[in-house]
Order: C-alpha cells, then sequence, then structure tokens
C-alpha cells in the first residue's frame, strides 16, 4: 500500500542524501520525494511517497526516525484524515480548433488553469492528488503532451495534530 | 582560553578524557599532529595502515567499554579507514573517526588527496559531520562522542578541512560538556505494560530459551543477565557477538547458536514454546531460514533500537530499553509477581536438552597424529586459565575460538561478528593490550587472515603490546575451503595460498619472538612458553591438520533442526 511520510529534519547539507541513502541501501522504493525549508529556516520539511508491506513501511519509519538530523516523523497515510496535494505542469499540442477547445474542456473539468498559450501549444497547471492527475494525464490524447513535470506529493494531517518541533 | 582549531582537537580530546588516538598522519591532519607534538595528556598510537587504527581503536573500545579514537589524513587515509569503520559499524562500537579534509576552499575541486569523506562513510557510520568553521568545532566533536556513546553505539565521522585547524586563527574554547541534540534522543523509558506481558509469558513457559546478544555486553549488562537467567532457572544460548556477559562454564549455558553454534542450543531453539530475545538482533548467522525460525514460540525482544525490533522476525512482545535496565526490571518484576517457573515443565525441558547435550557435537578426534586447531584453542585455554582477551580474525579460527575457549567474562571476546572482517585480529589486540596493560591478550588467527593486517607487528613492537599470536596455520582459507568441500564439490577454488611466508622468521624480522609447532603433543609446552614471555610479542605458527572442518553447521538458508554433524569412526 502506499504511505506518506512527512518528516522534519535539520536543515543540514547532506540531510538530503542521508534520506535517499537509506532507501537505496535497504532496497525501498521512493515514488517520490519532496524537501523545502519551513517557517523555521532551522527546519527542512521532507514528504515520502512510498509503499510496501506493513513491515516494510514499519521499518521505513522506524529507519527514518533513527537518522540523527530527523527531529520528527508522521506516516501521515497510517495517523488518520490527511490531505495530500500535487502540483503538475503539463505542456500539450494546441494547433488546431477542435485540439484548443478540447483541452481548455478538460481543463476546465479537472479545475485546472492555462498558464500559457502559444499558437501551438498549451501549459496548464493542475493541483490535486496524484490520482487526479494520473487521470489528467490519461484524459489527454498521449500524442499530444509534449513535457509532463510534477512536483511530487506533499500533505498534511487534518484538524489539530501537527507535525512541529 | 583562546585556542586554535588544531589545539581545540587536542584539549577537547584530552578534556574528554581521550587516552590514546590511533592515527597516521598526512597533509589534511599536520596542523593536529603539530598541536599533539606539543601536549602529552593524549597518547597517540602510530600505525602502519589506517585500516588497523580503526581496528585497534575498535579492539581498546570492545575490551574497555570506551570510545576508541582515530585520527586520519583526507583522501586514502579516510578511505582505507572505511573497512574499519564499517567493522564497528556492523557490531555497533562506539568509535570517533577524525578525518582530515582539504581546505575548504578546495572542497569539491579534485584537490591533491580529496575524497568526499561524509559521503563515503555515510552507509557505515551511525552519524557523521563536517566542520565548515572551527566555531563549530568543539561543539562537534563533543556531538560525535556524545552520538557515538549513547543508546544503540557506533561509529562516527568527523570530517575536518585543513583550514579549520589552522594555527593562525584563534577562538575561545571552553569544553562543552553538556550538548543537547533535539533530533536525537536515544533514552526509552522502559512500558511497564510490556514489563507485565513479558513476565507473564516467560512464567507461564513450558520450554523457555533465553538468547543473548552483543546488546548484553555493550550495555554492560552481565550481572543482570546472570541474575535474571539464574532467578528463573532458564537455558541460555548466547550469540557469536554476546559470548562472555553469560559465563560460559555455568549448566545454564547451553553453548553458542546459530550457523556454527551447538546441537543443543539449536535444537532448543527450534523447540522452545517461549524466546526471551536479549541484545540480539536475529541475524542471518543466527536465525538460518527465518521461517523456519523458532517455529512454536512466542518471541520477546529486548533492545534500545526500535529498528530492530520485528526487522527480522516478528516480535511478539518487544521490551525497548536499555538492556541493563530492562532485565533489572523484569528481575523485580518477576520477583514482585510472586510466581514460579513451571517446574515440572522446566525439569521435562532440561532433560530434553540433556539428552541433545549428550550428542556431544564438538567431538573431534583427540587422536590425530596432526595438530587440531580445536586442541590448540583448548590448551591456550588452559594455559591462560580462561582469562586472557582473545581476539581474532575472520574463519574457521573464529569459529573453533568461539566454541572451544570458554568465555566467563564480557568484554573478553573481541571479533568481527557482523561484517566478518579479516585483518581484525592483530590490530584489534593491540588495541586490547594497551586499554589493558596488565592483562593476557591473544589473537586467534589463520595465515590467510594475519597477512590482511600483518603490518601492525611493527605498531606492536613500538609500543611493546606483549601479544601471543596463536597462527591456526592449515595453508587454506579454511571457512572457504570448507564450503567448497560442502557445496561445490570440492573444487578448491582459489582457497590455497601457495608461497606463505615462514612466519617464524617474519616475525623475527619484525623484533619478535617466532616459533613453529608441528606435533600435538608440543602444544601446550609451546604455548607455556610463550606465556611466559611477559614482555614480548610471541607469534606460535601452528601446522594443523588441512582438512579440519568447523562442525556442526547449518547451511545458509536451512533450519535450526537441520545441522549437518561431525562423522567420527
Amino acid at each position: 500500500m502506499q504511505h506518506i511520510i512527512s518528516l522534519l529534519m535539520e536543515n543540514e547539507s547532506g540531510a538530503l542524501s542521508r534520506v535517499a541513502g537509506l532507501f537505496s541501501a535497504r532496497g525501498y522504493n521512493i515514488e517520490s520525494l519532496t524537501v523545502a525549508p519551513t517557517e523555521d529556516e532551522t527546519l527542512s520539511r521532507m514528504t515520502i511517497v512510498t509503499s510496501g508491506s506493513n513491515e516494510i513501511i514499519e521499518q521505513i519509519n522506524k529507519q527514518l526516525n533513527k537518522l540523527v538530523d530527523v527531529v520528527k516523523l508522521v506516516d501521515i497515510t497510517a495517523n488518520g484524515e490527511h490531505i495530500e496535494r500535487e502540483l503538475m505542469l503539463i505542456k500539450v499540442q494546441a494547433d488546431t480548433s477542435e485540439k484548443r477547445e478540447e483541452v481548455k474542456r478538460q481543463a476546465d473539468i479537472f479545475h485546472g488553469q492555462i498558464l500559457d498559450v502559444t499558437d501551438t501549444t498549451y501549459i496548464i497547471e493542475l493541483t490535486g492528488e496524484g490520482s487526479k492527475l494520473d487521470a489528467f494525464i490519461k484524459a489527454m490524447d498521449a500524442t499530444d503532451i509534449l513535457e509532463t513535470v510534477r512536483s511530487g506529493s506533499t500533505g498534511i494531517t487534518r484538524g489539530e495534530s501537527s507535525l512541529r518541533v | 582560553m583562546e585556542l586554535s582549531g588544531d589545539k581545540i582537537v587536542t584539549q577537547f580530546l584530552k578534556d574528554e578524557g581521550v587516552e590514546y588516538v590511533f592515527g597516521y598522519p598526512g597533509g589534511a591532519v599536520l596542523h593536529i599532529y603539530d598541536a599533539l607534538f606539543k601536549q602529552d595528556a593524549v597518547k597517540h598510537i602510530l600505525v602502519r595502515h589506517e585500516q588497523g587504527a580503526t581496528h585497534a581503536a575498535d579492539g581498546y573500545a570492545r575490551s574497555t567499554g570506551k570510545p576508541g579514537v582515530v585520527l586520519v589524513t583526507s583522501g586514502p587515509g579516510a578511505t582505507n579507514a572505511v573497512t574499519g569503520i564499517a567493522t564497528a559499524y556492523l557490531d555497533s562500537i562506539p568509535l570517533v573517526v577524525l578525518t582530515g579534509q582539504v581546505t575548504s576552499a578546495f572542497i569539491g575541486s579534485d584537490a591533491f588527496q580529496e575524497v568526499d569523506s561524509v559521503g563515503i562513510t555515510r552507509p557505515c557510520v551511525k552519524h557523521n559531520f563536517l566542520v565548515k568553521d572551527v566555531k563549530d568545532l568543539a561543539e562537534t566533536l563533543k556531538k560525535a562522542f556524545h552520538v557515538a556513546t549513547t543508546g544503540r553505539p557506533g561509529p562516527v565521522v568527523v570530517d575536518i578541512p585543513k583550514d579549520v585547524t589552522d594555527p593562525n586563527i584563534k577562538i575561545p574554547y571552553e569544553y562543552p560538556a553538556n550538548i543537547k541534540l533535539r533530533s536525537y534522543n536515544p533514552v526509552v523509558e522502559v512500558q511497564s505494560s510490556q514489563v507485565d506481558q513479558a513476565v507473564d509469558a516467560l512464567l507461564s513457559a513450558k520450554r523457555p530459551m533465553i538468547y543473548s546478544g552483543g546488546g548484553s555486553v555493550l550495555s554492560n549488562a552481565s550481572q543482570e543477565l546472570r541474575a535474571f537467567t539464574r532467578q528463573l532457572g532458564y537455558p541460555i544460548t548466547q550469540t557469536l557477538m554476546g559470548l562472555g556477559a553469560f559465563p560460559d562454564p555455568d549448566p545454564l549455558n547451553v553453548g553458542m547458536l546459530g550457523m556454527h553454534g551447538t546441537y543443543e542450543a539449536n535444537m532448543a531453539m527450534h523447540e522452545c514454546d517461549v524466546l526471551f530475545a536479549v541484545g540480539a538482533r536475529f541475524d542471518d548467522r543466527v536465525t538460518g531460514d527465518v521461517k523456519q525460525f523458532c517455529p512454536n514460540a512466542k518471541i520477546i525482544h529486548v533492545d534500545i533500537d526500535p529498528s530492530s525490533v520485528s526487522k527480522n522476525v516478528q516480535v511478539d512482545i518487544p521490551l525497548l530499553g536499555d538492556v541493563k535496565q530492562v532485565l533489572s526490571e523484569l528481575s523485580k518484576a518477576i520477583t514482585a509477581s510472586k510466581r514460579k517457573p513451571d517446574e515440572k515443565a522446566l525439569k521435562n525441558w532440561w532433560d530434553q536438552i540433556k539428552d541433545w547435550t549428550s550428542k556431544d557435537c564438538l567431538r573431534y578426534d583427540r587422536n590425530s597424529a596432526l595438530i587440531k586447531p580445536q586442541f590448540v584453542v583448548e590448551k591456550l585455554y588452559e594455559v591462560t586459565g580462561g582469562d586472557a582477551f582473545v581476539t581474532s580474525d575472520v574463519g574457521q579460527h573464529q569459529m573453533f575460538a568461539a566454541q572451544f575457549y570458554k568465555f566467563n567474562e564480557p568484554r573478553r571476546w573481541i571479533n568481527s561478528g557482523g561484517l566478518g572482517t579479516m585483518g581484525f585480529g592483530l590490530p584489534a589486540a593491540i588495541g586490547t593490550q594497551l586499554g589493558n596493560p596488565n592483562d593476557t591478550v591473544a589473537c586467534i588467527t589463520g595465515e590467510a587472515s594475519i597477512q590482511m593486517c600483518l603490518q601492525e607487528l611493527s605498531t606492536a613492537l613500538q609500543y611493546s603490546t606483549p601479544i601471543k599470536v596463536v597462527n591456526l596455520n592449515n595453508r587454506y582459507m579454511g571457512m572457504v575451503r570448507q564450503w567448497q568441500e560442502f557445496f561445490y564439490e570440492s573444487r578448491y577454488s582459489h582457497s590455497y595460498i601457495d608461497a606463505l611466508p615462514d612466519f617464524m622468521k617474519l616475525a623475527e624480522a619484525y623484533g619478535h619472538v617466532g616459533m613453529r609447532i608441528e606435533k600435538p603433543e608440543d602444544v601446550e609446552g609451546a604455548l607455556k612458553e610463550a606465556f611466559a614471555m611477559k614482555d614480548r610479542l610471541v607469534f606460535m605458527d601452528f601446522i594443523t591438520d588441512q582438512k579440519e572442518n568447523v562442525y556442526p553447521m547449518i547451511a545458509a538458508g536451512k533450519g535450526h533442526h537441520e545441522m549437518h554433524e561431525r562423522e567420527l569412526a
């Protein structure tokens, strides 16, 4: 099953390589990984999307917690309700009026925004759960997709419970 | 006090109570070596190869319980140290390894003797640091010692660019006695509900088994382990890393378990209904096939590292915490429960175990005209009164040492269990002897392993460490040969070492005493003669039976009940 693990790390050089190295050394999957500083500049927040059996996910959590730079960690999928968001920018061929209409219509359905328009292309911005972005890609004609870029998922738990120091 | 970075290193080590630094100089650490020259509080042991420095520091740490300290230069100095760092990592040994680094401005430019030491060591350290500013130096060093020695111990690398130790830049220095790492809280409080569950399971057992590992040694929990085991009267088996925490000659001890463990220990593991694992990590050399591991047992696991729990084998009752503290709380809780073990069931269980023990699984041919390696270890045990510190290298001789030297005390058996590093024994013996100057230190080795760090014979002379080297010389990489005999139809591919040196002359060339022993009847006399030379390193080259194998043996991937045993005529 897919899990989203959020963690706070000391914002130090090499912190990312410790996490990435752990996953490769122990043969765990990384589906996506995002990292950026938080409002507290000494901390980075990392979101890792991974998958595996319950035993493997438990080990991933424990091994991440064991890293000396990891301050706090939560498996937000295992911890009740949460919100997951990913950003995608997708550039598609839009060189005929039919295509331009169809792409615009699909973008509207998915609450996407068209950010850039040329004579032959559109760039659409879309946010949502990973599965929604997958669905949008499917809705496009594969031959029309020129480029996709996805941020990887980030997430946050609902309500009062918070990942903070 | 105002100090420059080079002197901060030496002053800090003094303030930290460091007795020895094992190292080798080079460009990036010359400022630090100059500072070492100007003081005498911290003694430097000059090795002949950086791998030797890490193993010597490791032997010092294992035998004394204090962290081992290493100082090497950048580039090849650091890479040569990696094997020793990984050795310490796999066995959870506290080391602090200071590696020089090229000047900050040159980092990333492929400078002379530059290597990304932090990157290279990252997967085999508990943690590592790159010091970017002399202002952070003292605090980083303190963090390194703190992380290395607390929780589940391990090696920590501190990479120090040359400019950080510039003797011309002085800053205020104060020993950072207390530091806090918000992201590192290794001390766990024992959960009382878990203690109750464990006590209930232990006292309900019909066929209990205690399985103790290196954690019992690292936690200095030997007294607590003895009290706990004797309080229950349960059988105990110890891993290769745990030997000595519980005394080997004690009747409750059923011997080592695992690949070359005793028949009784492995059978008792297979048949037990409650397994009490303490400070052990269910290594594959211990468990064999995990699917067949303790098939009927409820498993209780005491460990300080949460990631050890249910890593290889699912555990029913985890008890997180320091082994020493958990065992003492369990003993108290057992007493308070006023319950007693099931005497009748326990008697039946012991009868069964005695039946297994009667197979005498460690038997070997005592009438051989050739020297049997087991015989040498048995005689070594007798001649040293069972009281020596024994280091070993890796292979058959290591297993014979573990099986036949009956360790009474923890920290006396010094070997590379996890990584299995050939070359460990001799430098580890040097560190052990320095840490225990009044004790007897023996290094049980083989002619293949000893050659991997042989150059440290020179270090041993320089620092007058009167180690007794017991070289079990069968002209083969014995364990490789054994596997080739069993699993590769006796095709001894490259496991025979042709053109061996004359070890007796070699020892003499290094300034030591050399002996060659070729007949069983000369073994005891040679050992007595060697150990009588209190102030000399004696290298005893025992020419042993080439085809001797280690028994019993569980082949990789087999269950505990599927042991190969020795056939004796």
